[in-house]
């Protein structure tokens, strides 16, 4: 599904400007700072920002044109929404709510039924629940479910998760991930947070005080500086995709082959040859030029310098790892955050062969 | 003693009744438009919705007064239509009822369309809902508390009317004679037996009427979104 997108939402102190065409498959992230533009691009898509100027088509359709005075109202655009807050209709159950969009649905042969979505966000038990009494977690996947039943050609999710403690956030992103493929329905989803991103998406745009400032494979974007200026600067990291290689039930581990060399982490429960994605935090990779013996870490990659990135100001610097074995140009890099005199230390050069020691792996999620 | 004439009683329920009716009908969209109006002459809309409030009745009541009589434009179009005055007629005293008691109408309901937001109903929008859906089926139930302040405000506040009767119907039973006048006249003749009874009777609904308000604000909840 092809969205594209020239806009204009001017704000008191704050303008939106894109100028975007974006190839909706799957799962496409915004992500950005709070304030970035995240929200008004959502609600402009929506058309719910009735100051946006410009032009919005998807898949030809024209949803805004203001130079011909066109503006479909929300209600005529497909485009279904889920709020950070959920905002369910307090004055009706769980099952009002979700026959409130069922009723209004836009026809079509191909969209889910009324029990498919049901089954699909486990809501079954809640269905006689009033709103008030649900969670967190419960109330957006009776979001969710609300806005599919509405067969919206498109779905924009408006941070689902940032409202929610850790566990429901890792309860509930099982049940994203495996929309656009189980209602083949594209989604745009906002978020500030890297591992969410990091889980869900193929690509990425991140917004930096209206615009876009960069834009990609999210494996390539999350290497980007601009990424670590919305996550903070100890959330850099790199996102890459694995195969899991064995199971160790004895210590309870996964072992996944990534560039012929192993890495092992908390199990994960799929079958050897599941492909998994992987994401590791520059904060978490400490450099040796040599193995190290004698120490707790066990995940240890080869690897060569690629690049150097100091700040002459700052305590830090950034290493970038390339692993050995793999293919030049697309294979999984490694950030490695040090300090700038543990740098002049190993008195590191580019092409230098180093040995990668790994902290922390999360492990996120079959891609 | 002479029996109770029961006439004004009726003239009031009627008058009461046939006003709020009418005042939610005109009052929902002007409530709507002011909560959700982002015009620069709102502040001027909402002094004119509430200067009732503060005006002397009688004030009201001579104004009213100029712009019914006959050879008012307003009153001379109403006799051409209608064939009677609006001077000295129930149509006159349910116009100047509704615009007596237009705050206590308005304002609840300005002020829960307030507190509804525009949130839910861009949930509705985005669901499907056409405006005047998402209106009626999220903006109203959610409202509803607002409605029921709205209607027994103006209710009551119609009920007890007195200054602006006076000055645009007089005193004429079966047409302008309401509760409050009719107290107004026993009191001046004396005649107080009478007078306790229309007052305490009054008064007795009046408190029956409030108390059933609480009651249902306890039994159904605002729902906050």
């Amino acid at each position: 599904m092809k969205l594209e997108c020239m806009i204009e939402v001017r704000h008191p102190g704050f303008t939106l400007r894109l100028n975007e065409t974006i190839e909706c498959t799957g799962i496409t992230a915004v992500m950005g700072a709070s304030g970035s533009g995240k929200s008004t691009l959502l609600r402009a898509l929506a058309g719910l920002e009735t100051g946006a100027r410009g032009r919005i088509t998807l898949d030809d359709e024209i949803l805004l044109d203001s130079a011909s005075g066109r503006c479909l109202p929300p209600h005529r655009r497909g485009i279904g929404y889920v709020f950070q807050d959920a905002r369910l209709f307090p004055h009706r159950s769980v099952h009002g709510n979700l026959h409130y969009a069922f009723a209004r649905a836009r026809p079509g042969a191909e969209a889910p039924g009324f029990d498919e979505v049901i089954t699909a966000l486990d809501l079954l038990p809640l269905l006689d629940r009033r709103t008030a009494g649900l969670s967190g977690g419960e109330r957006q996947r009776v979001a969710i479910a609300r806005a599919l039943l509405a067969h919206p050609r498109l779905l924009l999710m408006d941070e689902p998760l940032a409202a929610l403690d850790r566990k429901r956030k890792v309860e509930l992103l099982p049940y994203i991930r495996q929309l656009p493929a189980h209602f083949r329905i594209p989604i745009l989803y906002v978020s500030h947070a890297v591992e969410e991103v990091a889980q869900l998406a193929g690509d990425v745009l991140i917004l930096a005080n209206g615009s876009v400032v960069a834009r990609g494979a999210v494996q390539t974007v999350l290497e980007q500086p601009e990424a670590e200026a919305v996550s903070g600067p100890f959330e850099g990291g790199v996102v890459f995709d694995a195969r899991v290689a064995a199971q160790v039930p004895e210590y309870v581990l996964t072992e996944v082959e990534v560039a012929g060399q192993r890495l092992s982490l908390p199990q994960i429960a799929v079958p050897v040859g599941t492909p998994v994605r992987l994401r590791v935090r520059a904060r978490d990779v400490a450099i040796a030029l040599a193995p190290v013996v004698g120490t707790s870490i066990r995940n240890q990659l080869a690897a060569r310098v690629l690049r150097l990135d100091t700040d002459p100001a700052g305590a830090y610097a950034e290493v970038l790892l390339g692993l050995v074995g793999a293919q030049p140009g697309c294979d999984p890099h490694l950030r490695a955050r040090i300090t700038r005199e543990s740098l002049a230390t190993l008195d590191l050069a580019l092409g230098q062969p180093v040995w990668a020691l790994i902290k922390g792996v999360s492990f996120d999620a079959a891609p | 003693m002479s029996d109770l004439d029961l006439g004004p009683v009726w003239l009031t329920l009627r008058l009461a009744t046939v006003t709020v009716a009418l005042l939610l009908l005109v009052g929902t969209p002007l409530a709507w438009w002011l909560a959700h109006t982002r015009t620069r002459m709102k502040p001027l809309i909402e002094a004119l919705t509430a200067l009732p409030l503060v005006l002397p009745p009688t004030v009201l009541g001579f104004y009213l007064l100029v712009l019914f009589a006959p050879n008012a434009p307003l009153g001379d179009a109403w006799l051409d239509l209608t064939g009677e005055t609006l001077t000295f007629s129930f149509s006159g005293l349910v116009i100047a009822s509704m615009i007596y008691s237009l705050p206590f109408v308005v304002q609840p309901l300005q002020g829960a369309f307030e507190a509804v937001g525009r949130g839910p109903l861009e949930a509705a929008a985005v669901l499907g809902a056409r405006p005047l859906d998402a209106f009626l089926t999220v903006a109203s139930p959610l409202a509803l508390r607002g409605y029921l302040t709205a209607a027994v405000l103006g209710f009551a506040h119609t009920l007890g009317e007195f200054g602006v009767v006076l000055m645009v119907g007089g005193n004429i039973p079966g047409r302008t004679r309401v509760i409050s006048i009719a107290i107004y006249e026993q009191v001046e003749t004396l005649n107080f037996a009478q007078a306790h009874l229309l007052a305490g009777g009054f008064l007795a609904f009046s408190f029956a009427v409030l108390v059933l308000v609480y009651g249902l604000n306890r039994r159904y909840p605002v729902h906050t979104a």
